[in-house]
């Protein structure tokens, strides 16, 4: 019996640059079950990171926030004053970020970081709180976990790190973690090690995780559904087996077509990738947003078996081959007409 | 961290050797010492016997190391005019110029400090801009027409402070602002930037994500380490208001070792004025290699290997 | 470019001219320090009376917004009737030739020792380090107070002391500049075609430290006036009758009580321009080099 963790509608941010307002995030709604992990995936810039901070109300003190619906299993967490969301951060939600070697305090042990967590929210104190640290950093699979805790971040690899951060931010047993690209800045052998941790973890304590990542890999690793993000919208949503199945959206398409895939792609051949950048979203963005990043790989969606039903009142969001979960979302007319030929869309 | 501590110790030696044998040689800047000291109306004879005395008609290398062994058991001559050890006359006087310091370093970080932590807070609002106001007004006030402004209104208008002498506590308030007021401003800019840089820094936003309060977020992880190179600082700017003291102690006539370097100086005692120079330096010295080691133990990076 | 490039990259491609005249603390700066040279450079024609001229029927009396006062002597006498405009009008030429005698003197010396630590390196390096840490642990105003009484006080002197004692700052804050600019690619390529090192100092690295290098002139520059007034002021800095501000301060403070603009009078003119220095200095470094604020 699932039971929603996080709902989210119609989130934008804005935020005031020399030249006008920027347009990061452009109403994107995301949902998360507990124990389900969605995947967020997209390029540098895309506004990921800029959603989960807005999720944790983190956002520097220039950008503004709007958003029809916020709420945290069943507490709306849209209104809540500062002193009430410093309540639920490290608490009911946690959040890891991607730099485990500047995340830590270096003045201060790992112990006292992390005790500091369980006696703010849970007011628990001396030896019981540190029986539960150390229960906690074995689980991360730090042991010996006693001279760990006296230890300071800077002795401590990377890898180890980003365990400290995983167990501290499990302490008050959270139903939310929102992880923002926690295993970029590791090793690969590392990586795999962390995400099977996180897979692991999360089974345990049935925690509903977000994983921020631009790796497709790591996505068809760990995901169970999967946002793809681009230019501040989110352009296809689904399940991850939709999502590699039947990729409708050009941009998901392209993402797929760069990853080398050996025994696929004949030497001598280029790799694929995306041409052009990312537009700038100053001012009053109207035009399309993907012009000038169509490839060679994406004329053969006319090919591609998939039928579009349009969602009503939502413009350019289309069921995927009639799937209720399975959304693609195109930024103006013009791309969808590119994608699709008439007769594959049907309207409702 | 114990052979950082011993490279520090070795180098400290050196230069305390070094500035040795400067402050000894710049009173040789004098074509002659014995008569510099003498004085323009003394006889031949009072001459010849100061030169005797001090030996100053032997090579000036002999004299140094004749001196430098001296000092190093603590005997640094005889001064001329005071007609007693010279040690003895600047111990006497030592512990007056280092209350004076203290207070006045003190007044400095309670100052500055919370100025500078609250314009961090809030960059270019009204505080900031007050700060950073006072701290521009501070640096181009000279510390002597700012003392006798002070005796002007508080001492003769307001008749709330004494002006001269050290008996009370309240002798040494005066002073204690004005010798203190010249360090606030480099205090207050670095804790401003140093607070803006780690206010900025991940480890901060994280402690911000586990919802730690903001008095805990701000003094517990903010302000530990920032404050690591105002420690330094503050360190250097005790040593520098021994040069200040001179000044304010004249004006204020606190009996301190200030008060004694314009006292000898003026009347050409040399042994004092070398003295002086000796000690003030070797105490800049223990000083900044105190605030090195007080720097390397804050930050656990290099505290531990 | 990247949505985040345009958030953090500040636009402005507006010439130094602009920058200049668009920072308010430069421009303030600048207004007094040029008042203040002109004035000082057409002292003779501006001011009213001999600086040197005494006449004890005319002393100690009060400038023109006081009762007593008269446009005669606008800012008033001092204790040997000679008249206060005049002298502050001189003094502010003692203070400038002081700034800037100090600055030059200690800027060459400093620069120089700085520029060869931080492009040679090694034993050069560890020599100028010492040297500065060696200048650092001596009391400047107690050994400039010695050096005066035993040579004797005079501009000139004041000038060569405070010349040869602040160097510090210019040498630290060149070596730094000057290895910071020495690890860059141009400067390999220089030695890379074979350029002389004495061409490669004064093509590649110089221009570049220039920034720092007038940000650290104008600071010192300040910091000597203020020196020179306090030792002119202890008696051990330039001689009367000369009207060194800080002087007149000395020759006013025994009489402070009951003719208070005899201190207050200099001891503004003193704060203006060393503040006025200061906000060209600080001004220079937002606009030049705003990373190294501190």
């Amino acid at each position: 019996m699932s039971e929603r963790v996080l709902d989210v509608e119609n989130l934008s941010i804005k935020i005031p640059v020399i030249g006008g307002m920027l347009h990061a995030v452009d109403n994107i709604s995301l949902h998360v079950e507990r124990g389900e992990t969605l995947c967020i995936v997209g390029e540098s810039g895309c506004g990921k990171s800029l959603t989960s901070l807005a999720i944790m109300d983190l956002l520097p003190k220039k950008a503004i926030r709007t958003v029809d619906k916020m709420s945290l299993s069943d507490a709306d967490i849209l209104n809540f004053s500062e002193k009430q969301m410093s309540n639920v951060r490290g608490n009911k939600m946690g959040m890891i970020f991607q730099e485990p070697m500047s995340s830590l305090n270096p003045s201060f042990t790992v112990e006292n970081q992390m005790l500091e967590t369980l006696s703010r929210h849970r007011n628990i104190v001396g030896s019981k709180a540190k029986a539960l640290v150390v229960q906690m950093l074995e689980k991360v699979g730090i042991t010996p976990a006693e001279k760990r805790l006296r230890q300071y971040p800077h002795q401590l690899s990377g890898g180890l790190r980003q365990r400290v951060m995983i167990a501290m931010t499990l302490l008050c047993e959270p139903e939310l973690i929102i992880a923002d690209e926690p295993t970029t800045a590791l090793d690969v052998t590392i990586q795999a090690q962390i995400l099977k941790l996180m897979k692991d973890l999360q089974n345990d304590f049935n925690v509903g995780l977000i994983f921020i990542t631009h790796d497709l890999g790591v996505v068809a690793n760990i995901a169970d559904r999967v946002a793809v993000m681009y230019a501040g919208q989110i352009v296809e949503e689904g399940s991850v087996y939709d999502i590699f199945d039947s990729p409708s959206h050009p941009y998901t398409r392209g993402l797929l077509s760069c990853i080398p895939v050996p025994g696929k792609i004949k030497r001598g051949e280029p790799l694929g990738s995306i041409p052009g950048m990312v537009p700038s979203l100053v001012g009053d963005f109207s035009g399309c947003r993907f012009s000038g990043r169509w490839s060679v790989a994406d004329e053969q969606l006319e090919g591609a078996d998939i039928r579009l039903v349009a969602v009503p009142d939502e413009s350019n969001t289309f069921k995927v081959n009639g799937s209720e979960t399975h959304l693609v979302r195109f930024c103006c007319q013009d791309c969808l007409k590119k994608s699709y030929n008439s007769d594959r869309r049907k309207a409702n | 961290m114990l052979y950082y501590t011993l490279k520090r110790l070795a180098l400290a030696a050196l230069v305390a050797l070094t500035v040795s044998f400067i402050s000894f040689g710049l009173l040789y800047l004098s074509s002659d010492p014995a008569i510099a000291m003498a004085g323009e109306t003394a006889s031949d004879a009072d001459i010849e016997a100061i030169r005797q005395l001090y030996g100053f008609d032997r090579p000036i290398l002999v004299q140094y190391f004749d001196w430098l062994q001296r000092a190093a058991a603590g005997d640094l001559g005889k001064s001329y005019y005071f007609r007693t050890d010279v040690s003895a006359l600047i111990g006497e006087r030592l512990p007056t110029t280092m209350t004076l310091g203290v207070c006045a370093i003190t007044f400095a970080i309670l100052l500055s400090v919370p100025l500078g932590v609250a314009a961090a807070i809030r960059p270019n609002s009204i505080i900031d801009r007050i700060a950073l106001f006072l701290s521009v007004m501070g640096q181009a006030l000279p510390s002597f027409w700012f003392a006798l402004m002070l005796i002007v209104f508080l001492s003769v208008s307001l008749r709330l402070l004494p002006t001269s002498g050290s008996d009370t506590w309240l002798h040494f308030v005066m002073p204690t602002v004005v010798l203190g007021y010249y360090a606030a401003p480099a205090i207050m800019r670095l804790t401003r930037t140093g607070m803006l840089e780690v206010l900025s820094t991940d480890y901060i936003r994280t402690a911000r994500a586990k919802g730690l309060r903001p008095p805990v977020v701000l003094f517990k992880h903010a302000l530990r380490n920032a404050i690591i190179p105002v420690v330094s600082l503050a360190a250097v700017q005790f040593g520098f208001m021994l040069g200040g003291s001179i000044v304010v102690e004249t004006i204020f006539a606190l009996h301190g070792a200030g008060f004694l370097a314009w006292e000898s100086i003026t009347r050409n005692d040399l042994p004092t004025v070398q003295g002086l120079i000796l000690v003030f330096s070797l105490f800049y010295i223990v000083l900044t290699f105190f605030a090195d080691l007080i720097n390397a133990w804050l930050d656990p990076r290099i505290r531990i290997k | 470019m990247s949505n985040e490039n345009i958030a953090t990259t500040a636009v402005t491609k507006a010439s130094i001219y602009t920058r200049f005249t668009g920072h308010q603390g430069v421009m303030i700066g600048a207004f007094i320090v040029i008042a203040i040279v002109v004035v000082a450079l057409f002292a003779p024609v501006l001011a009213p009376h001999d600086p040197y001229h005494q006449n004890l029927l005319t002393r100690l009396i009060p400038p023109v917004w006081d009762s007593r006062g008269s446009w005669e002597h606008v800012l008033g006498t001092d204790h040997l009737g000679r008249d206060y405009f005049s002298r502050l009008i001189y003094g502010a030429r003692i203070s400038l030739l002081i700034g800037f005698g100090a600055a030059l003197i200690s800027g060459l010396i400093g620069t120089i020792m700085g520029v060869m630590a931080g492009y040679f390196g090694g034993r050069v390096d560890m020599v100028v380090t010492f040297l500065i840490t060696v200048r650092l642990s001596m009391p400047v105003v107690l050994v400039a107070l010695a050096v005066v009484a035993i040579v004797g006080g005079s501009l000139q002197v004041v000038i060569s002391v405070l010349g040869l004692l602040l160097w510090d700052r210019f040498a630290v804050v060149m070596r730094s500049s000057t290895l910071q600019i020495r690890s860059m690619d141009y400067v390999a390529a220089a030695q890379a075609v074979g350029c002389s090192t004495k061409r490669i100092l004064m093509t590649e690295i110089m221009p570049n430290v220039v920034n720092n290098l007038i940000v650290i002139a104008t600071l010192e520059m300040a910091h000597a006036i203020i020196l020179e007034a306090a030792l002119s002021f202890l008696g051990l800095g330039v001689q009367p009758p000369l009207p060194s501000w800080g002087l007149m301060v000395s020759e006013g403070k025994d009489m402070m009580l009951f003719e208070p603009w005899l201190i207050t009078i200099p001891g503004v003119a003193l704060f203006l321009l060393v503040l006025a220095i200061n906000l060209m200095g600080d001004g220079v470094r937002d606009i030049t080099a705003p990373e190294n604020r501190n």
